[in-house]
């Protein structure tokens, strides 16, 4: 079984390595031998690789330069104050909102006409109300979280079995222990789904924000390459991101198995 | 044995009732001025054609749901009528169609969950009582599990101990071994007859399963089909414990006879009346 297990595994990560060095062959073809019109701005691979490791970039930023790590710092707080606030808001007004019928019926249409906004329509208001551009930014990665959490939330007490709330009563519940027992726990799957949307849509935003008003943080060195023809720049950036993205989505469902590890161990996990 | 008699609670008298669902709109009459009495400590098997309405007479003493009138006392006092809806409470268990185990609690916590939350007892003695209770059943060594890593026969009987730990007057089962093969209901039934011969208490018990009703039950209340009323009371004279080979003893044969035949007579118009809709 274990072995079993290892060759499984095994074939996987082989094919994974030629996928991507499949992606990486049409990249470097693409801009380094056929030359394509569209293509001869666009740096390959090889150039964008020893750039990034570079210990004297051309962009003053790579994997030796403090300046690399902190535009990341600058973009990874950003994102982790609005989504732990998206998650901490999201998650008590979602079930708030799924488990008391009269909160739900006063505040379901105005989520329900706030929350399709695209996240960088409010960059106006943002600006004009808050203090400071910095935290105008914080709010727009915030907003599209903010409501990706409160909906799934809000799905996940839906989606309890009517059977475990009545089951809970017969053995004597009262309501606090109903939302605590039934409430959280059923809809935990739910929100960790929610959670894990929220997590991409706050980079999508943080990116969008800075580049629109930022000052640091990845998007901003992204649009400051693409202003000042640096686009190895702009490369090292855009997969920074997606690093970085993969680590955060990586870290919630770590987080999700071990507080649901009855739905792992249904999955045989 | 006259005192313990005593002592057992939960007689449910059922007089007149009628439900209907939705009476100003779609009107439906689920069930019928419906009576019947089951007896302290009686096993009561419910039978009828699917869709009938036992469910509604479940959900009425337990207290999920009203009903439109009549009167439905238990141990002599009025639990539901017109005015009355009783809360849930852990006098009556239900145990459930699908299973309500909570998916997100061990074994362990799932029976226990009951007698911790009301207060009534430290989380350890609460333990130490599930634990017994396990291993008299031949379940040891589960506690930790989740429910979904169980079989659903074993799931089944957790539900049933999680249920009993209550100590409740009256266990009401909506139709709990449907969907389980035959050798494994035999398990269940085998189970079902050691807990309640070790501790009599009022079961209610609804089925499809004719076999298993008398097997099981002191009696076998056969409804009509739906609006639902009684159509028959069915005494089972069997000795108790129950055991399989009387499956095969001629006086069994004879009450399958009795309960077939009413039963089928009750199919029948449902079937029609099924016709008549499609027509």
């Amino acid at each position: 079984m274990q072995r079993l297990k290892e060759i499984f595994t095994d074939r996987q990560m082989y094919r994974a390595v030629l996928g991507m060095l499949a992606f990486v062959t049409v990249w470097y073809l693409l801009t380094a031998v056929f030359n394509l019109p569209r293509f001869r701005q666009i740096p390959n691979p090889l150039a964008v690789l020893k750039e990034w490791v570079s210990f004297e970039p051309v962009s003053g930023r790579s994997l030796f330069t403090g300046e690399y790590y902190l535009d990341i710092a600058y973009s990874v707080g950003r994102t982790l104050i609005a989504f732990s606030l998206a998650t901490v808001l999201g998650v008590s007004l979602g079930l708030i909102m799924g488990w008391n019928r009269m909160f739900f019926d006063f505040t379901f249409p105005i989520v329900e006409i706030l929350r399709p906004m695209p996240p960088l329509s409010w960059i106006p208001l943002a600006v004009l109300i808050l203090p400071g551009v910095e935290i105008a930014v914080i709010y727009v990665t915030f907003i599209a979280a903010f409501f990706a959490t409160i909906l799934n939330t809000l799905l996940g007490v839906f989606s309890i079995d009517r059977n475990y709330f009545l089951a809970a009563k017969c053995l004597g519940s009262k309501p606090k222990d109903i939302f605590l027992n039934v409430v959280v726990p059923g809809s935990l799957p739910f929100i960790f789904t929610g959670l894990q949307i929220a997590m991409g849509v706050s980079w999508m935003s943080l990116v969008a924000g800075e580049i629109i008003s930022g000052q640091r943080g990845l998007g901003y060195a992204i649009y400051e390459g693409y202003s000042l023809f640096q686009y190895d720049q702009v490369i090292i950036y855009m997969f920074t991101l997606g690093i970085l993205g993969y680590i955060s989505s990586a870290g919630i469902r770590a987080v999700g198995r071990r507080l649901m590890s009855w739905e792992a161990r249904r999955r045989g996990a | 044995m006259t005192t313990a008699a005593q002592q057992i609670q939960g007689a449910i008298s059922i007089r007149n009732v009628t439900k209907i669902y939705d009476p100003e709109g779609v009107h439906v009459v689920a069930m019928q001025d419906c009576s019947f009495e089951i007896a302290a400590g009686e096993f009561v098997a419910i039978v009828g054609p699917s869709g009938c309405g036992k469910t509604t007479l479940l959900n009425a003493i337990a207290g999920f749901d009203t009903i439109t009138s009549g009167e439905i006392h238990l141990d002599g006092e009025l639990i539901s009528s017109t005015r009355k809806q009783i809360k849930p409470d852990v006098d009556r268990m239900v145990v459930f169609q699908n299973g309500a185990l909570f998916p997100w609690k061990t074994v362990m916590e799932n029976i226990i969950y009951g007698p911790v939350v009301q207060g009534r007892v430290k989380k350890s003695a609460a333990a130490g009582a599930a634990r017994e209770m396990l291993s008299q059943v031949g379940l040891n060594g589960i506690e930790d599990k989740y429910p979904e890593e169980l079989s659903s026969g074993v799931q089944r009987r957790v539900e049933i101990l999680r249920a009993l730990i209550n100590q409740p007057k009256v266990v009401m089962l909506d139709e709990p071994f449907r969907g389980l093969d035959a050798v494994a209901k035999t398990v269940m039934h085998e189970f079902l007859m050691e807990v309640f011969c070790a501790a009599p208490r009022t079961m209610f018990f609804i089925t499809h399963d004719l076999d298993e009703a008398i097997f099981l039950g002191n009696k076998v209340v056969i409804m009509t089909t739906r609006p639902a009323r009684l159509k028959k009371i069915v005494h089972v004279n069997l000795p108790w414990p129950r055991e399989h080979h009387m499956l095969g003893s001629e006086a069994y044969l004879e009450l399958k006879r009795e309960v077939l035949e009413a039963v089928h007579e009750e199919a029948k118009k449902a079937f029609e009346a099924g016709e008549r809709e499609m027509a």
